[in-house]
């Protein structure tokens, strides 16, 4: 009875070729953005999300994707940037501590890249998005990289004097690499 | 006595770098307390923007004094003032070389790239160090200090030439003066 034990275990552990919701590992991801101040590309990042990713190659149209942002973990670059970017005007995180991205698509583009679509809500303001994703095989999970421009103003990130586009660039470049365990 | 001007590059360079200087100087200490804005944000921007066409005008202003010889400082000077006013001239031109250079080195600290006029990316001297960016603020504010300390110096003793005195000293750097007074 002792050895069917070692299949079972091996399958579990094998599970990019398993269509089943895979936790991302946080340490192996990174979710970064690079904002315009003045034209001055500034680069920040958030250090806490989870989220779960559902991907098989071979049923592509099936694949879920789902992500959770602790929108206070975020590091804008510098201490000020820090404590300005959680206040109201920006991410208000004692209102908004979470942004949520949820997919509704995913189309093959060809070979491994494909155009994932979803819904994004930032401060409760729910926008659809897509960017295109490329997938390869990271340990014994999957990565899935792209990069999109999130327009903040859509959702409300920077009311008031900062609504001034040509201080704070509207396009934010955003850069995700999500690997799962 | 003879009294011969500055030549009008050198005239030139030193009113445009004393203008620099006071709207940067005024500039500094006004957006350096500011609540975070857009203003603020913008307010930086032009600061550096300044601070780096003054540290071009020393540049070019450093390599003319170089290569033409000022006017004579008149006979009547005492040997103390004319080592004087050659120390206070030497620690200014460190200073406008210094002042723009801690400041750009902050700025590169800071992580903060300096984008001259919106459009050109002027490259960082330093890595994003988290640590020494305070250190450097520290050292371009004080410089800043020793900067104001040595104009008062500066044109305290050019008012002195003036009023007391009643030299040439003055006429050599002011268009609007005579070349040369005569004495008394």
């Amino acid at each position: 009875m002792k050895l069917p034990l070692l299949p079972l275990l091996l399958l579990a552990t094998a599970p990019a070729a398993l269509a089943a919701p895979l936790p991302i590992d946080l340490a192996k991801s990174q979710l970064a953005f690079v904002s315009k101040q003045m034209n001055v590309p500034v680069e920040g990042t958030f250090r806490k999300f989870t989220g779960q990713l559902d991907f098989d190659a071979k049923k592509p149209e099936a694949a879920k994707a789902r992500l959770d942002i602790e929108m206070g973990s975020v590091d804008a670059g510098s201490a000020e940037a820090n404590a300005e970017v959680i206040r109201k005007a920006w991410f208000n995180t004692s209102q908004f501590p979470q942004a949520s991205f949820v997919s509704t698509a995913l189309k093959p583009l060809g070979g491994n890249r494909y155009e994932l679509a979803g819904q994004m809500t930032i401060k409760g303001k729910t926008h659809p998005l897509s960017a295109p994703v490329t997938v390869k095989p990271a340990g014994t999970g999957q990565s899935f990289e792209g990069t999109f421009v999130l327009k903040r103003l859509d959702y409300g990130i920077g009311d008031g004097p900062w609504n001034d586009p040509d201080t704070v660039a509207n396009e934010v470049q955003v850069r995700f690499k999500l690997v799962t365990k | 006595m003879t009294t011969v001007r500055y030549t009008g590059v050198a005239i030139a360079l030193h009113w445009l770098i004393a203008l620099a200087i006071f709207a940067n100087l005024a500039l500094g200490f006004y957006m350096a307390d500011l609540e975070v804005s857009p203003q603020k944000l913008r307010l930086y921007s032009y600061h550096k923007w300044l601070g780096m066409t003054m540290l071009l005008l020393v540049l070019v202003r450093i390599g003319w004094r170089l290569s033409h010889r000022p006017p004579a400082l008149p006979d009547s000077m005492r040997p103390w003032e004319r080592t004087m006013a050659g120390v206070t001239h030497g620690v200014l031109y460190l200073l406008t070389l210094s002042v723009p250079l801690t400041g750009w080195l902050y700025s590169s600290a800071k992580g903060f790239k300096t984008m001259y006029l919106g459009l050109l990316p002027i490259p960082d001297l330093l890595a994003k160090d988290a640590l020494l960016a305070p250190l450097l603020r520290d050292w371009h504010e004080n410089l800043n200090w020793i900067m104001v300390a040595l104009v008062i110096l500066h044109v305290g003793a050019a008012l002195k030439h003036l009023v007391v005195d009643h030299d040439d000293v003055l006429g050599r750097m002011v268009p609007g003066l005579p070349p040369s007074r005569t004495k008394g």
